[in-house]
């Protein structure tokens, strides 16, 4: 399992590659990766790229944390985050989830829940710029209750 | 004990990190009500909508603090 909280962008074949070298021992069936990339809009017209703020130290941690919690809900062999911080410009890579399963349905199941609970627990702020100024992105309910299904839903366990 | 804001509060504050006195409770409340005294844009910043951690582990706000931890103030997150 590997987490990583960056400035730097990053290449997705090298990252591939770290899981599937990190889950060498039990050669996975599934591999499901996941990259988010900043939208050059939001719901008042467009953006002029995000900034994104962290707390070192609790992010790395609070990453951590959530690929147990992956690991203990779901059948994964591997998993790893990556997140960049700081200033991002329009469709630059934001977010990368990698999860490897010995079924396909794990790796989805766990990178979805992954993406969901980090949007939700994990301490990171977002910043979008326009017209040279900058303004705080709320954090919205749909990602809170995308965050509440998994802690209803028991059926996607895999187990 | 090290306090520290981040996001909106860390620009409302207009402050990273402080060391504080042991608030009377001493709980997070306690320094919370303690912070809201220095001014107001420090009642604006942690009035509402406000995450705590100790010790870079979420908690709220009964939990009690000593002089040795590290408390940080935060808007709820949003990355991704």
């Amino acid at each position: 399992m590997f987490v990583e909280v960056s400035p730097n962008d990053f290449r997705q074949q090298d990252l591939y590659d770290r899981l599937c070298a990190a889950d060498n021992a039990s050669r996975s069936g599934a591999v499901v990766t996941f990259t988010g990339r900043v939208r050059d809009y939001n719901a008042e017209g467009s953006i002029d790229g995000i900034e994104l703020e962290y707390y070192p130290g609790m992010t790395e941690a609070a990453l951590q944390q959530l690929l147990e919690q992956a690991q203990q809900r779901f059948l994964l062999s591997d998993a790893g985050i990556v997140h960049r911080v700081g200033r991002l410009p329009n469709h630059a890579q934001i977010v990368w989830v990698g999860t490897c399963a010995p079924h396909r349905k794990d790796a989805f199941n766990a990178a979805s829940y992954i993406m969901d609970m980090l949007k939700q627990s994990v301490p990171i702020w977002k910043k979008e710029w326009a017209n040279g100024a900058a303004q705080w992105v709320a954090a919205t309910s749909t990602d809170s209750q995308a965050a509440m299904r998994w802690l209803k839903d028991t059926d996607e366990s895999g187990a | 004990m090290k306090v520290k804001f981040f996001a909106q509060i860390r620009e409302l504050t207009g402050v990273e990190e402080i060391e504080c006195d042991l608030p009377v409770p001493a709980t997070i409340d306690g320094l919370r009500e303690q912070l809201m005294a220095r001014g107001a844009n420090w009642q604006q910043a942690l009035q509402t909508n406000v995450l705590c951690a100790r010790n870079q582990t979420l908690c709220d706000g009964v939990t009690p603090v000593s002089a040795d931890d590290e408390v940080a103030f935060f808007p709820p997150v949003t990355g991704g």
